[in-house]
């Protein structure tokens, strides 16, 4: 039964080295044995799937907006101008002026030649605070601290496409894009918002986005391998990639009032956190799973696994004890995207959703076959480090 | 029988339990104590070396057993003494509080020290190259640990029994309240009953001192440091850089009531507006300001004439406090001559992430004590800024409503409405 405050998507911008935009990207995620984009040499031993040729003009037309951001805000807000474009708001001064707004991010990047510099007169300095000092005040660019701020990429949303209704910046890692496409969601569904903007970006192609998951060992080095082929390889199984996704989730009788392509209804949102050092994580998952609502039958997942080894072997292993589900873990051919991940994974489920057909396997010695139509879809993202979510994305 | 519901039929919000830490002190005792006999705690830097900094006082903390243990640290411990003090005083088990965690906290990043540590532990490559293989040996998950944006809510979640998954945020220096909005929805929602708000920012480095400064935001009055800050006067000259943590046990009424806790104030209503003038600048008209406040006295079902006090942002910076000025004078009309409106940051200079709880605390105090805290160092006003400010010294006075404002970096604009009681 469907209500007027059910959330639908109606719109879908996402980057990745597979390209741009719901189009290309279903265009090729459909093709079977599509090989990855991979760069192995530039951040050797690490492998990463890097950012595609961009023209930033499309969605930020001022050149002192780019010039205020580095990629990852360039990133983050030429994927929400996608998602805006893509759901027929872009331009719209009133449906901008009173959308909702919630961003999952991290943060940007550091100068990194300025750090590098430090670092090296470190190893013949005692006086390093003072060193520091010396440093940051004469060789720091002013703007690049506004390019480093997590909520800034909002801002520059903000800025550049004239979202102003409401402006929340959530952090921490794939547990913000859960919570901030749960709480989306949630705010359309008890009537506090009738359209909001909710996404994320990740732009690993800078060393300290390395860092982040290197200080644990959490990245898969050596030959590159598929998502679930990682376990006992060299490094900690994570394979990053730079990428972008947004959604446009709209209160159903707003999209329907609007005239908009309704690409799928999104279902329950459900999120956790397994206290992992106790072992919880299998538990977790699978009341995860059990609270999402599953339909009956054969049923299609779009993974966000990492590669991470303990968090995705905790979810194969969970996936596998339900027969009837049909794992596609992106992560293969895109790479992990942080913050950007949950997210993703929602815009690949209501893809297939939409195209009433399923992704062939991502890599055909794991993933099973699936044959039907996909009415319903899961999407999960199982934190490579700590918190875990899904969605059930369904036919509108 | 109370009305658990308001005006727009949701449960009505309550708080039960209020925590707090600034440059003053631990605890509410202390720092209201401080706040209204007027008392500043701005004082020089003494964390690390001053040398070519152009600002050289700040509002740190600097008396926790963390405080000189980098950010991710002091963020946590600030976030849990004052989170210890309100789930206390709201008599809830400080081990199983049973609700979400909405936790506003600055961005992480690897801290100087260790970056230096890890990079002087070898001596073989350099720069990026050199930390990551460097990284990637270690051993413990301490530094890690640092570095990622939601661990510091996720041991908050440990220690507190929080529910669910628990949601770091941050809208720049309205932060703060946007964490205590996120409780309030979520009760209104009826997700929850209770839930556990915090503000706490421990993140004043020399590299954010210097970022601040690059972006000409800060007070440069380094001499008399407690005189540094002085919203609302002719002569300021930007804000003070400053540590803290505020939080606040939010509980719908009806679940309040029934296990016979005491009330400290009701949460009325939350309301914002975002800004897409510039990165730091806010819209010369003040419209998006204008509109947070016009929200919040909405969702609060509140008109113009029935707010008592405004907690200003105040933060001492030129742009912000003729802004906000601009705003409030809007919405208020002439009746804003003599309303009293005045800047906790006066005394306790700009919390940041921390700011809004940290602000919400001492207005919820401030209606339960009857007694307005001062914005002090108010002896050279603004001719272009009318305002009653409460010049100087606290005064006592009946104060049934408050209306708490949190502008941030970046456009985000958040208002709070608090009442004294539910109805």
């Amino acid at each position: 039964m469907s209500s007027p405050r059910d959330v639908v998507i109606t719109g879908i911008g996402l980057v990745s080295s597979l390209g741009e935009g719901p189009y290309a990207h279903w265009q090729k995620l459909a093709q079977p044995g599509l090989q990855p984009v991979l760069e192995a040499a530039r951040f050797a031993p690490y492998t990463i799937h890097p950012l595609p040729e961009i023209d930033w003009n499309l969605q930020i037309a001022k050149r002192g907006d780019q010039r205020q951001m580095e990629t990852w805000q360039r990133l983050g807000t030429y994927s929400a101008g996608l998602a805006l474009d893509d759901a027929g708001i872009k331009g719209n001064d009133e449906l901008c002026a009173t959308m909702d707004m919630v961003v999952a991010a991290g943060g940007g990047e550091r100068d990194e030649a300025v750090d590098a510099a430090i670092l090296a007169a470190s190893e013949s300095r005692n006086d390093r605070d003072v060193l520091l000092n010396e440093k940051l005040t004469t060789e720091l660019r002013p703007t690049l601290f506004l390019a480093q701020l997590s909520n800034l990429l909002a801002g520059n949303i903000s800025i550049v496409h004239k979202v102003t209704g409401s402006s929340r910046t959530f952090m921490g890692e794939e547990g913000a894009g859960v919570a901030a496409v749960e709480t989306a969601a949630a705010r359309i569904r008890s009537g506090q918002s009738t359209h909001v903007l909710v996404g994320g970006a990740f732009q690993t192609e800078h060393s300290d986005m390395l860092l982040g998951y290197e200080l644990a060992g959490y990245l898969h080095r050596g030959a590159w391998k598929p998502v679930w082929q990682r376990q006992g390889g060299e490094g900690g199984g994570v394979v990053t990639g730079s990428g972008g996704a947004f959604l446009v989730l709209e209160q159903r009788e707003h999209a329907e009032s609007r005239g908009r392509k309704i690409y799928a209804e999104l279902g329950p949102v459900v999120s956790g956190r397994a206290k992992r050092r106790l072992g919880e994580l299998d538990a977790e998952i699978a009341t995860l799973l059990s609270q999402a609502a599953l339909p009956d039958g054969e049923l299609l997942a779009i993974s966000g696994a990492s590669g991470a080894h303990a968090a995705t072997a905790a979810e194969k292993a969970v996936l596998d004890a339900h027969p009837a589900i049909a794992a596609r873990a992106f992560s293969t051919l895109t790479g992990h995207m942080k913050e950007a991940q949950f997210p993703f994974a929602v815009a690949l489920a209501a893809l297939a959703v939409d195209r009433k057909a399923a992704y062939p396997a991502f890599d055909t010695t794991v993933e099973k076959l699936f044959k039907g139509v996909p009415k319903s879809v899961l999407a999960t993202a199982i934190g490579y480090h700590q918190f875990e979510g899904m969605g059930l994305v369904k036919a509108a | 029988m109370a009305n658990l519901n308001d005006h727009m039929g949701r449960p009505i919000v309550a708080v039960t339990g209020i925590g707090v830490v600034t440059s003053l002190g631990v605890g509410k005792a202390d720092n209201w104590a401080a706040l209204t006999s007027g008392k500043s705690g701005i004082h020089p830097i003494t964390r690390f070396p001053v040398d070519h900094l152009n600002t050289r006082i700040s509002g740190m903390v600097d008396f926790l057993p963390s405080s000189s243990q980098g950010s991710s640290p002091l963020t946590y411990e600030l976030a849990e003494t004052a989170a210890r003090e309100a789930v206390a005083e709201a008599g809830l088990d400080s081990g199983d509080f049973g609700g979400p965690l909405f936790l506003a906290s600055p961005p992480v990043e690897l801290d100087w020290a260790d970056r230096f540590s890890l990079y002087n532990s070898d001596k073989q490559g350099a720069g990026a190259e050199r930390l990551l293989r460097v990284a990637r040996a270690l051993k413990e998950l301490d530094i890690f640990e640092t570095t990622q944006f939601g661990s510091i809510a996720d041991r908050l979640a440990d220690r507190f029994g929080t529910r669910g998954l628990p949601i770091t945020l941050s809208t720049a220096c309205a932060s703060g309240a946007t964490a205590i909005q996120l409780g309030v929805e979520a009760i209104r929602r009826g997700e929850c009953d209770k839930a556990l708000s915090i503000g706490a920012d421990g993140s004043a480095t020399a590299e954010a001192l210097i970022r601040f400064s690059l972006l000409s935001a800060l007070s440069t009055h380094n001499d008399i440091p407690e005189k540094a800050s002085k919203p609302f006067s002719k002569d300021r000259d930007g804000f003070v850089l400053a540590e803290g943590s505020g939080a606040l046990v939010l509980e719908s009424l009806e679940a309040a009531l029934a296990r016979g806790a005491t009330i400290l104030g009701i949460m009325r209503g939350c309301g914002e507006k975002a800004d897409d003038f510039h990165r730091t600048r806010s819209k010369p008209d003040g419209s998006p300001a204008i509109a947070a406040v016009r929200a919040a006295l909405a969702d609060a079902g509140l008109g113009e004439d029935e707010i008592d006090y405004v907690n200003a942002h105040g933060t001492s910076t030129p742009e912000n406090d003729k802004m906000e000025h601009l705003s409030l004078s809007t919405v208020f009309g002439e009746r804003i001559g003599s309303m009293p409106i005045s800047s906790n940051k006066s005394m306790i200079g700009h919390t940041l992430s921390a700011a809004g709880a940290v602000e919400a605390a001492f207005s919820l105090m401030t209606m339960r004590e009857s007694v307005i805290p001062p914005t002090i160092n108010y002896d050279n006003p603004d001719p272009a800024i009318v305002l009653d400010v409460v010049p100087n010294k606290k005064r006592n006075a009946e104060v049934g409503t408050v209306l708490s404002n949190s502008f941030g970096f970046g456009g985000q604009n958040t208002c709070l409405v608090m009442a004294r009681e539910p109805v």
